[in-house]
């Protein structure tokens, strides 16, 4: 069990997201950089999509009246269990009375913070998500909210190796903003080629309207932007409205939309733009449906190769 | 061929372009095929997203062939259709009234006579959006919006009417209300309000 003593700026319970509902309003939710979430998961030992606390910038302090082996992966922050400072990305253990806390984000803007058994809100819709756009799940975290834990998956004797759990740099950075990249997109079912041009030889920035809705971005303007016909969206879509400001998708956008879809972020970049404050840049490049299928799988691959405790 | 065009909207979902007829029966029976990898099917104006599990293997010739037989057992698809009880007390029905030049009663007369049907589901959670709202009582929504609707409104803006799930913004003119729980996390389905599934208001009983 976990006791919340300060929430952090706006700290959620993530899971993969409600699946099957979208045709009667309920959004898919669920982490919006599923990448960092599925590698802190994987480091102690849970499966990718198990239920885990998701930070925004500034991240919570909590006590564990129970052992618990954790990991934090994603914005890169200090980590401390009892004041003193664990490696990030690195499976550690809490013992009971202990606090741990994760600081204000140095590099990207949510960290995932994984208990081995995952955290075990009661499901709604079949997800223990928090969908801050409907309400539906358990709501951001408060000071003295307890949180359950699940059985771990692995029996305490179980040896904890010094190789365990100690992924890569590369691979807990590689999408955060200062690993660099653009953002990979795919053309959208309304684009012109001119407008998908347009997209990708400009620099734009995320505004202040970011969240776990969407990005709005700004610094550069997209011509061909309007209104277009209700339709089913993803997360990932970039919708241009009139104003020609795009604007982003993320986790938890309402199911349909009617702004047109003139290029979509491919799955493995779309952590990318959820680790995008407001002021980042974010550049996009155009790739093949083939190839942002392989870099899914690349991506599936790696995480299928990280270091996990315990197992 | 039933599925007049198909888009792609990332590497994980495809847009069928189908007959407005046709939208409802390929929707459900894509959500129903047990097609594998398909975790979303999502009716918008003009089709039919399908979603795919991220990794899946999309059969689009599968998809297709369903979406055919859907198109050909249309009348399958038809179910129990939702009555909706409303007490037509909305705070815009004088408003309606003044721009539709309708007295307040023709107006009620007027939408319990609509024949409804649901043409989609979005913006909240359970929110309908209700195609069949008789022309004479089309009127724009508020320049306005309302900071807060209460659950249970019953509205009406442009062509469609719609039924508020929970108390959010709107800008639809409210003309009455309802008891009907609209979206119940507890209940399964968690709305009655299903794309394609028609809808009836009568007046409730004072």
């Amino acid at each position: 069990m976990i006791v919340v003593e300060q929430p952090g700026l706006r700290t959620t319970v993530q899971d993969r997201g409600r699946v099957g509902l979208a045709h009667l309003g309920v959004p898919r939710s669920g982490a919006v950089d599923w990448y960092s979430a599925a590698l802190a998961n994987a480091i102690v030992g849970n499966e990718t999509d198990a239920a885990l606390l998701e930070t925004t910038l500034t991240g919570p302090t909590l006590r564990f009246e129970t052992a618990a082996v954790v990991a934090v992966a994603g914005a890169v922050a200090d980590v401390a269990i009892d004041g003193e400072l664990v490696q990030f990305g690195v499976a550690a253990t809490v013992s009971p009375g202990q606090r741990l806390s994760i600081g204000t984000a140095r590099d990207g803007l949510r960290s995932y913070l994984a208990v081995a058994g995952g955290i075990a809100a009661p499901p709604v819709l079949g997800s223990r998500s928090s969908d801050t756009l409907s309400g539906i799940g358990p709501s951001p975290l408060v000071a003295g909210d307890v949180l359950p834990i699940g059985a771990a998956p692995f029996t305490s004797s179980t040896p904890f190796a010094e190789k365990d759990g100690l992924p890569s740099k590369a691979m807990l950075g590689s999408v955060l903003p200062s690993a660099g990249r653009a953002v990979r997109v795919v053309r959208g079912p309304d684009a012109a080629e001119a407008t998908m041009n347009s997209l990708c030889s400009q620099v734009f920035s995320v505004s202040r309207h970011a969240d776990r809705v969407g990005v709005r971005l700004t610094g550069a303007m997209v011509a061909g932007g309007g209104e277009a016909a209700t339709a089913g969206m993803v997360g990932g879509a970039i919708q241009l409205p009139p104003d020609g400001a795009p604007v982003v998708l993320l986790a938890d956008h309402a199911v349909t939309g009617g702004y047109p879809v003139v290029a979509v972020v491919v799955a493995a970049d779309l952590p990318i733009v959820a680790q995008a404050r407001p002021g980042a840049a974010l550049r996009f490049r155009a790739v093949s449906m083939a190839a942002a299928r392989e870099a899914w799988a690349k991506v599936v691959e790696g995480l299928a190769s990280a270091p996990t405790f315990g197992r | 061929m039933t599925v007049l065009g198909v888009r792609e909207m990332g590497e994980w979902a495809l847009l069928f372009d189908v007959r407005p007829a046709d939208r409802h029966a390929v929707a459900a029976r894509l959500r129903q095929a047990g097609v594998a990898g398909v975790d979303d099917v999502v009716s918008g104006e003009s089709g039919v997203l399908v979603r795919f599990a991220p990794g899946a293997h999309i059969d689009v010739d599968a998809l297709r062939a369903a979406a055919d037989v859907a198109a050909r057992d249309r009348e399958v698809a038809d179910v129990e259709e939702v009555v909706v009880p409303v007490r037509y007390d909305g705070a815009d029905l004088g408003e309606v009234s003044r721009l539709t030049g309708l007295s307040t009663r023709q107006v009620v007369e007027r939408h319990l006579a609509g024949t409804y049907v649901v043409a989609f589901v979005g913006f909240a959670p359970g929110f309908p959006y209700l195609d069949g709202l008789p022309p004479e009582l089309q009127v724009p929504r508020l320049s306005t919006p309302r900071v807060r609707v209460e659950a249970g409104s019953v509205a009406i803006a442009g062509s469609r009417c719609c039924v508020y799930p929970g108390a959010t913004p709107g800008g639809w003119r409210v003309i009455g209300h309802t008891d009907l729980r609209v979206f119940d996390v507890a209940a399964s389905p968690p709305t009655p309000f299903e794309p394609g599934r028609r809808v009836r208001f009568v007046e409730a009983a004072e």
